[in-house]
């Protein structure tokens, strides 16, 4: 506790530097908005802003990546409430009863609802993210090569059957991510693997090239004439935000409720935010005495999930910073971020990178108060945003794409690369895959090769390693488990709870 | 329901197959080794097999079709309809001329070729919006782009 309080007062100092808080505002900012308009992702915006920021110093451009992540996540509920879009698939969820209340006349409320949750779900994950990331830390310490081979199986297996869609789709989505992070050239041998004669792939796919076809041109592609003219928007202020005591008392034990689903369901790679906010709101809803008044407008169901989706993007960065292994394409790319600036994730990290770590947890709280600053007065500000046609906002952002990925290495290979990944990304899309399990396999791809490498060496080629090993077993034993769990539940054929709304991904 | 809908997993599979085929031919060129002495081709080929077997997997467990599932405003916003080709071509030609126009024409020209061409894309889109749009996003693209981070492109070339 003491080493948490020590690290989270240095973070502070690194958090309220003048030239980090900058960015990480820019950052809330950049997320609010994105989170604002409809058709603009999480994965996208981060990917155009990732080569800018390779002059920064690794903490401010780690700040306001993130800060991006989770302020979108305030923009996100604006959204979905006020205009019934699901922009960003962890608030999909929160359009079957906020918008009903915006019918209502009460969207208002439901907003300052949303932001009462928000807070508090944020907090909760932050508390989390102090207390257990350190503890894991400690533990993956003593692992060797086995044990993280047979840890990355089961969070790329977890990240890829977990998530929406199919799990054998999932699965394959994953073999081709790491098949991809094989392009390039060959670390332990030096020979040059799937370049096909093209010297610009000999340092490898460039991973923004990657993630910017696939998520950002397969996604206009996708809705380029698809997306319905936006409709007009209420006019808000910030009077209307002001839930009635009536209100917070009915919303309150919701949001705890959805805080703890949200703070578990981060812990499993796979189900982050969007899961997590299912989960609530079928939970909420089932816990109900008045079950018939959810998709009417009933207050719980925007609170809880809302509290979920805040709980779990904080909690996601929990692997993420202290075993390296992410959850989700957001924190696979976070992670490339990182170490693209030179940074080997792990459980060293939080040790040798303090200031990363603990700099990121204090602008968690000094960026979700921002966000709460940003959105109460402005409100009305962001609403305006909502009426920006997607029409005019594509081609735009279309030149961002192009700017970005030509920036990340001055290489204009990549921005061909990233319209084939575009076109390729759209077949995937359209042949009903998930793309987003390529971002995990491709991240982890390399660590996984060179673990897997070390291990089968140091065993001198025996797989047994990694079930004589306990820890390492133990997670072997758990993909299993999954795996069989899946299938399992495939014969059973069973329904899910919630008719989900499918949502494009972020 | 169209046949591309119901057929889709197979041809999901396919692709995932040939890819995996793919993989494995072109890994087992560069040596597979053995578990004891992996060459450079063992985790290509590896991958190759696992999507192999995926997508024979696609094809035998093949998911109910997902068209009609629900009619709710957030399906038919978001579910893969069938392909734009105006929409695509006009996105796809806005890259090739941002590659072919930044290096020989200039970030100006570029930028107002890739941003308008792509506006053109939506049919709600007049030529006067496109026109004004690409002009728009240049004018910030080369302040910032060129002026400010300079990103190393000429302005416009032979003049700037």
């Amino acid at each position: 506790m003491d080493a948490g309080l020590v690290g989270l007062m240095h973070g502070f100092s690194i958090a309220l530097d003048p030239h980090n808080l900058m960015w990480c505002f820019l950052g809330v900012l950049i997320g609010n908005m994105v989170g604002v308009l409809p058709g603009m992702g999480v994965l996208s915006t981060i990917s155009i802003l990732l080569p800018l920021t390779f002059a920064m110093k690794p903490v401010a451009a780690l700040l306001m990546l993130s800060g991006i992540y989770y302020g979108a996540q305030y923009g996100g509920a604006i959204c979905s409430i006020l205009l019934n879009l699901p922009c960003h698939p962890p608030h999909a969820v929160t359009c079957l009863d906020g918008f009903p209340m915006t019918r209502q006349g009460r969207g208002g409320v439901a907003l300052g609802i949303t932001m009462l949750a928000a807070i508090i779900g944020a907090a909760f994950g932050i508390i989390q993210m102090i207390f257990m990331a350190p503890y894991i830390a400690n533990i993956a310490f003593k692992f060797g090569p086995q044990e993280i081979c047979a840890l990355m199986l089961l969070g790329l297996l977890a990240g890829s059957t977990l998530a929406k869609g199919s799990p054998i789709k999932g699965v394959a989505m994953t073999l081709f991510g790491i098949l991809l992070s094989l392009v390039g050239t060959d670390v332990n041998t030096g020979s040059e693997r799937f370049t096909f004669g093209f010297l610009e792939l000999s340092d490898g796919m460039e991973l923004v090239a990657v993630s910017l076809g696939l998520f950002g041109i397969a996604e206009f592609l996708k809705s380029v004439n698809s997306l319905s003219p936006t409709v007009k928007a209420a006019k808000l202020s910030y009077r209307d935000l002001r839930p009635s005591g009536r209100d917070v008392r009915q919303a309150l034990p919701a949001i705890f409720r959805g805080t703890f689903i949200g703070s578990l369901c981060s812990l499993i790679p796979g189900t982050g935010p969007t899961i997590a906010s299912f989960i609530a709101y079928a939970t909420e809803k089932k816990l109900s005495k008045t079950p018939e008044r959810f998709g009417h407008g009933a207050i719980e169901g925007v609170a809880s999930p809302e509290a979920s989706t805040h709980s779990a993007v904080q909690g996601d960065f929990i692997p993420t910073m202290s075993l390296g292994i992410p959850g989700d394409a957001v924190m696979a790319l976070l992670l490339g971020a990182l170490m693209i600036h030179g940074i080997q994730p792990g459980p060293r990290l939080i040790v040798e990178q303090p200031d990363i770590f603990w700099g990121l947890i204090a602008s968690f709280w000094i960026g979700n108060i921002m966000l709460v600053f940003l959105n109460v007065p402005m409100i009305s500000v962001w609403v305006k945003l909502l009426s920006v046609p997607y029409r005019f906002l594509y081609p735009t952002a279309l030149f961002f794409v192009c700017i970005g990925v030509f920036a990340a290495r001055n290489e204009m290979f990549d921005v061909a690369a990233t319209l084939a990944f575009g076109a390729f990304g759209y077949l995937l899309l359209q042949l009903g895959f998930e793309p987003a399990p390529i971002l995990l396999g491709f991240v982890l791809g390399p660590r996984l090769e060179e673990n897997f490498r070390r291990s089968v060496l140091l065993s001198r080629g025996s797989l047994e390693t990694f079930i004589d090993r306990p820890i390492s077993a133990f997670f072997v034993g758990l993909s299993v488990l999954l795996v069989v769990a899946q299938v399992y539940a495939a014969l059973r054929k069973a329904k899910p709870p919630v008719r989900v709304p499918e949502a494009a991904f972020d | 329901m169209s046949r591309f809908q119901n057929n889709r997993d197979y041809y999901a599979g396919a692709l995932m197959a040939l890819i995996g085929a793919g993989a494995i031919v072109e890994g087992s060129s560069y040596g597979v080794g053995k578990l004891t002495a992996m060459g450079s081709g063992f985790f290509p080929v590896a991958l190759g097999v696992g999507l192999v077997a995926m997508g024979g997997l696609m094809a035998v467990f093949r998911a109910p079709a997902p068209a009609g599932e629900s009619g709710s405003h957030a399906q038919s916003l978001h579910a893969a309809g069938p392909p734009d080709w105006r929409g695509a071509l006009a996105i796809a030609l806005s890259v090739v001329l941002f590659i072919a126009l930044a290096k020989m024409a200039g970030l100006f020209p570029a930028i107002f070729a890739c941003v308008s061409v792509a506006a053109l894309g939506t049919r709600a889109t007049t030529l006067r919006e496109a026109a004004l749009l690409g002009l728009a996003v240049a004018v910030f693209g080369v302040l910032v782009f060129s002026l400010g981070l300079k990103v190393q492109f000429p302005i416009l070339r032979g003049i700037l």
